[in-house]
């Protein structure tokens, strides 16, 4: 069977699509009134956050949760790849809010029931990676993964509620709520974008990881 | 214990049988519980001084410090419960045994239940000794909230814990995959008993009662039907 690549031209759509996103928000976004230039950061934290908790995160959960039921290798390939990279962009989610929030809060971190809750998922899906690395047997680490996947997706309202009691500087949802979204359009615009980007690139990063785990299996053994 | 050949237990039954037996094991060698009891007596001890008792009361600290040690001290438990069957393949043995893994399952958590349940007995008490915690009224509000505690607990460290022994990092792995699920208890049994120590009403601390609750329901069904895919060969 022939590699496939795992940077093609899809990969450098997606980087070029990010380049053109952080050019619009440097460059051709208004600046805001009250936070200046520091609100440029939300064009990085606000997708990467969206990217990394709901689509890489969802897709682990669902794909572990499918695998149990179907026992297709294919898809504990997915749930890994989508959880390595996932761990990327949530990184990016950690890193950049401090920076952003000791600008604008005055303080570097707070334990708001978002923060707290990106933070322990954080720490869950290196669990997740780390179980995955102390396992050999290919069919038992599918099988511990997918069950700490499920069992972690039943654990995320759990700490949302008990951190939710201790209230909160994080901003409310400002662009995914019932009434139009309260961003002026041209950073709406900027926003979308991003989001559209990088949700791009996660899908190119997770096309490249997933046919790495086909290239690895292949190597290791077994079925190809 | 029926002689054998006469009758198969029912899920309940055997997972009695199972626990006993651990429980058995343990009480004759009391290796694990000694070693969690000293274990929490040394980190009340130690975290007296991690903070300013002038500054800081100790008996707002009391809470915290019991619930911090009571998670701590029952990894300890927790570790050896599943890493007892791998010596010598005994889990093997009960897996031939005619019962249903569900009924392995619980009767494991059962008896780590009870020793979690021993642990706690033993440091209650001390924390509200060392820290001169007033317990009297306190008292059975607070064993309430650790058997709430307890059973979500066990749950989910129970099922990690027959993960944790098939790895190639054993019993490092329990602490990293348990604590992120230990947290939510924590955070509702310390503020809890937090409320219940300072004598306020019921309705000041019903959510984070409930949410225990819900965690205990939850988590429970979910590692009890989870149990099976862990060992299935």
């Amino acid at each position: 069977m022939r590699q496939k690549r795992l940077f093609d031209a899809f990969f450098g759509v997606a980087v070029l699509a990010v380049m053109a996103t952080f050019v619009r928000a440097a460059y051709f976004t208004p600046v805001e009134a009250r936070q200046g230039p520091a609100q440029k950061i939300f064009y990085i934290h606000a997708p990467a956050a969206f990217v990394a908790l709901y689509v890489a995160f969802g897709l682990m959960a669902v794909s572990s949760a499918l695998y149990l039921w179907l026992r297709d290798e294919k898809l504990d390939r997915l749930a890994a790849s989508s959880a390595e990279v996932g761990l990327v962009f949530t990184t990016v989610v950690l890193v950049t809010g401090p920076i952003w929030g000791r600008t604008v809060w005055g303080a570097w971190w707070t334990w708001d029931a978002r923060l707290t809750l990106t933070l322990f998922l954080w720490l869950i899906i290196v669990g997740y990676l780390v179980l995955r690395s102390a396992v050999d047997d290919r069919a038992l680490r599918a099988r511990y993964a997918a069950v700490l996947a499920i069992l972690a997706a039943l654990l995320i309202p759990f700490i949302h509620l008990s951190v939710y009691l201790f209230r909160t500087l994080h901003p409310q949802p400002i662009v995914l709520k019932p009434s139009a979204p309260s961003l002026p359009p041209e950073m709406l615009v900027t926003f979308l974008m991003a989001l559209a980007s990088f949700a791009l690139l996660f899908l190119a990063f997770l096309r490249a990881r997933y046919r790495l785990a086909t290239a690895q299996d292949v190597v290791t053994g077994a079925d190809g | 214990m029926s002689a054998a050949g006469t009758t198969i237990p029912g899920t309940f039954g055997a997972a009695l049988l199972i626990a006993r037996k651990d429980l058995a094991v343990e009480l004759r060698s009391r290796a694990a519980f000694l070693s969690a009891v000293v274990f929490a007596l040394l980190a009340a001890a130690i975290f007296y001084f991690a903070w300013d008792p002038t500054a800081v009361p100790s008996i707002d600290l009391a809470p915290g410090v019991l619930w911090v040690i009571f998670t701590f001290s029952s990894l300890l438990g927790l570790n050896r419960s599943f890493a007892a069957e791998h010596a010598d393949r005994a889990l093997d043995g009960l897996l031939l045994a005619p019962v249903s893994r569900e009924a392995i399952f619980l009767g494991k958590a059962l008896s780590n239940f009870v020793f979690v349940v021993g642990v706690q007995l033993v440091a209650v008490p001390a924390v509200a000794i060392l820290y001169n915690v007033p317990l009297d009224r306190a008292a059975w509000g607070i064993v309430g909230i650790g058997m709430l505690a307890a059973v979500g607990l066990v749950a989910v460290g129970t099922l990690f814990s027959a993960m944790a022994v098939n790895t190639r990092l054993a019993e490092l792995l329990l602490p990293m995959l348990s604590l992120p699920f230990f947290v939510p208890i924590v955070m509702a049994a310390a503020q809890a008993s937090a409320r219940i120590l300072n004598g306020r009403p019921y309705t000041d601390f019903a959510g984070w009662v409930r949410l225990l609750v819900a965690f205990d329901l939850v988590f429970v069904t979910a590692c009890t039907l989870a149990y099976p895919y862990t060992i299935e060969r």
